[in-house]
């Protein structure tokens, strides 16, 4: 069974003003998360993502639907309960949500004297906390003394505090620069990989995703409309908004108005290759080209790699007999997708 | 200048009654303003115990009352202040009105700087299993102790300019010290001999709240 299941989710706001639509904010969603997992949920900003996230550990009640963590459904709990599962659900923010008021030590200390953990029980923890994010010498700090990086492992540390078995991330990078983003993200796998944490992080940064996640959501109006393995997602998205949020992401084929200023500069025939792992090489197919004496020039796309597997798209403006050109497509339509520019 | 070191042990006194006034207006109408302002901030749409009948009742309950001139509220609220007290003439009875008064103007500035405590900062508390009453008093409140300790302090001067007329009901206190022994006897040095301690009473207690607020905030 998964470790987090959710069943027919719907979650509706009532309108902002009187006579107003009711709000959907979660349509009919059906998801299941398996322990150990690292669960990526992607979409534009307002698809959401937050809300869905805020529905499993139940800081928002669903309208209708169930949602199951460990087999006990969240919706059918009294507040007192919900409490106490709370405690085995970490979370971390986009804007950390540290308690200024507190050191960086009670900061971390906060959800184990919620579990009512006694004085030993939360030094010892606080200090194991401290030294598995890197902020051993910050105990006594107050939040503001913190750079944004730090300011987030204190966030992560806080969520792992009461030993949590899942750990929500919301948004949790898009508010640090690269270089931050990246030891962040390192220190959150290896929540996954040391802990055994099963983690669900919503982003729209493709690095998160690239990084971190093992499977993927795309979240488009409330609904998922898409999901799998991340890289069978990101290399060949099959629904049309997901595609597009693929594509904002990925530098993949070139949009309608890239084209037009492509067409400026290339009076050719213009294609675009899509290649992924396990497909044919680059090397077979520039071949194909060479042999029909057919001329090219790369003009847009890039290759990616997600953990290890490559894909990409290379859109090229070829040269050379209109005959050639066809013949040289024909062969490599069979080795791989061929997309035509529109005219 | 003769009379005014005659009237010294009055002074004294009066500085001693305005002292004894504000300070207790402000420990029972700070409470109570604290109360009924965590009531306001709670039961606000969105907040933790958010509940709109409580919440419109408080807030019509806070205007209503808040806005007259505290002379009229001390002669309205005589027959309350004898109700309650057995009497409602002298310090005890200003006391009483003063401090109901107070519940009032502090309860907005406590609900005000409340306001201010981000609601991320709620919600990771919430997100941790945190109850609701915990989060009042071990987040929501000490998060904003600065500015309350500012909104405190600007209340004591309040109180201060309100006690000023404890006279017109038999109070005593600088106020009245300044009426009876300056004003009416055609001595503006003794008036203004209680306008000094006034005014040196106000820049003290005005500093002792700037000192804690920066030691709350830390900087």
């Amino acid at each position: 069974m998964a470790l987090i299941s959710l069943t027919n989710v719907s979650k509706t706001y009532p309108p902002a003003e009187r006579g107003g639509e009711r709000v959907i904010a979660i349509d009919d969603v059906t998801l299941d998360i398996e322990k150990g997992d690292v669960y990526g949920i992607i979409g534009y900003s307002g698809a959401g993502k937050s809300t869905l996230v805020r529905l499993i550990n139940a800081l928002e009640r669903t309208t209708s639907g169930a949602i199951r963590i460990d087999g006990r459904d969240m919706t059918a709990l009294p507040e007192r309960d919900v409490r106490r599962i709370r405690l085995g659900i970490g979370m971390i923010f986009q804007q950390f949500n540290l308690f200024n008021s507190k050191t960086v030590f009670n900061n971390i200390a906060y959800p184990l004297r919620v579990a009512g953990a006694d004085k030993k029980t939360i030094a010892s923890r606080v200090d194991e906390l401290l030294s598995f994010v890197g902020l051993t010498d910050k105990a006594r700090n107050y939040p503001e003394q913190l750079s944004g990086g730090q300011k987030q492992r204190v966030g992560i540390a806080r969520a792992l505090a009461a030993s949590p078995s899942i750990l929500l991330a919301d948004e949790a990078t898009s508010a640090l620069d690269p270089e931050t983003t990246s030891e962040v993200l390192a220190l959150l796998k290896r929540v996954n990989t040391e802990f055994g944490i099963t983690i669900v992080v919503i982003t729209h940064e493709m690095d998160v995703i690239q990084t971190l996640a093992t499977k993927v959501a795309v979240m488009d109006a409330g609904r998922i409309v898409e999901r799998g393995d991340v890289f069978e997602v990101f290399s060949n998205p099959q629904q049309a908004s997901s595609k597009r949020f693929v594509s904002t992401v990925v530098q993949g084929v070139p949009s309608r108005d890239e084209v037009l200023t492509l067409r400026q500069r290339h009076r050719g025939r213009i294609v675009t290759f899509s290649f992924r792992d396990g497909d044919v090489s680059q090397s077979v197919v520039f071949a194909e080209l060479a042999r029909a004496n057919v001329g090219f020039e790369i003009v847009y796309g890039g290759i990616n790699d997600i953990q290890g597997q490559v894909f990409g798209h290379l859109t090229l403006a070829l040269s050379g007999a209109a005959t050639n050109q066809e013949e040289a497509l024909t062969n490599i339509r069979s080795h791989i997708t061929v997309t035509e520019a529109g005219l | 200048m003769n009379e005014l070191i005659d009237l010294l042990p009055k002074l004294w006194q009066a500085t001693f009654e305005t002292l004894y006034i504000v300070g207790l207006s402000l420990l029972f109408g700070g409470v109570g303003g604290l109360v009924l302002g965590l009531g306001l901030y709670v039961t606000r749409r969105g907040n933790l115990y958010q509940n709109r009948v409580v919440f419109g009742v408080l807030n019509v309950l806070v205007n209503v009352f808040r806005p007259i001139p505290f002379i009229i509220f001390l002669a309205a609220a005589q027959p309350l202040a004898r109700a309650v007290l057995g009497v409602g003439i002298g310090n005890n009875a200003i006391i009483f009105t003063l401090s109901l008064a107070a519940t009032f103007g502090v309860s907005r500035i406590v609900e005000q700087n409340l306001l201010t405590v981000q609601p991320g900062v709620i919600e990771a508390a919430r997100s941790v299993g945190a109850g609701r009453l915990r989060i009042v008093s071990t987040i929501v409140v000490p998060e904003a102790l600065g500015p309350l300790i500012l909104g405190y302090t600007f209340i004591f001067v309040a109180l201060v300019d309100m006690s000023a007329v404890a006279g017109y009901i038999g109070g005593g206190g600088l106020g009245n010290f300044a009426i009876q022994y300056g004003y009416r006897q055609f001595n503006p040095a003794v008036t203004w001999a209680a306008v000094l301690i006034i005014i040196i009473i106000v820049q003290l207690v005005q500093f002792l709240g700037n000192w804690l607020a920066r030691k709350a905030l830390r900087r």
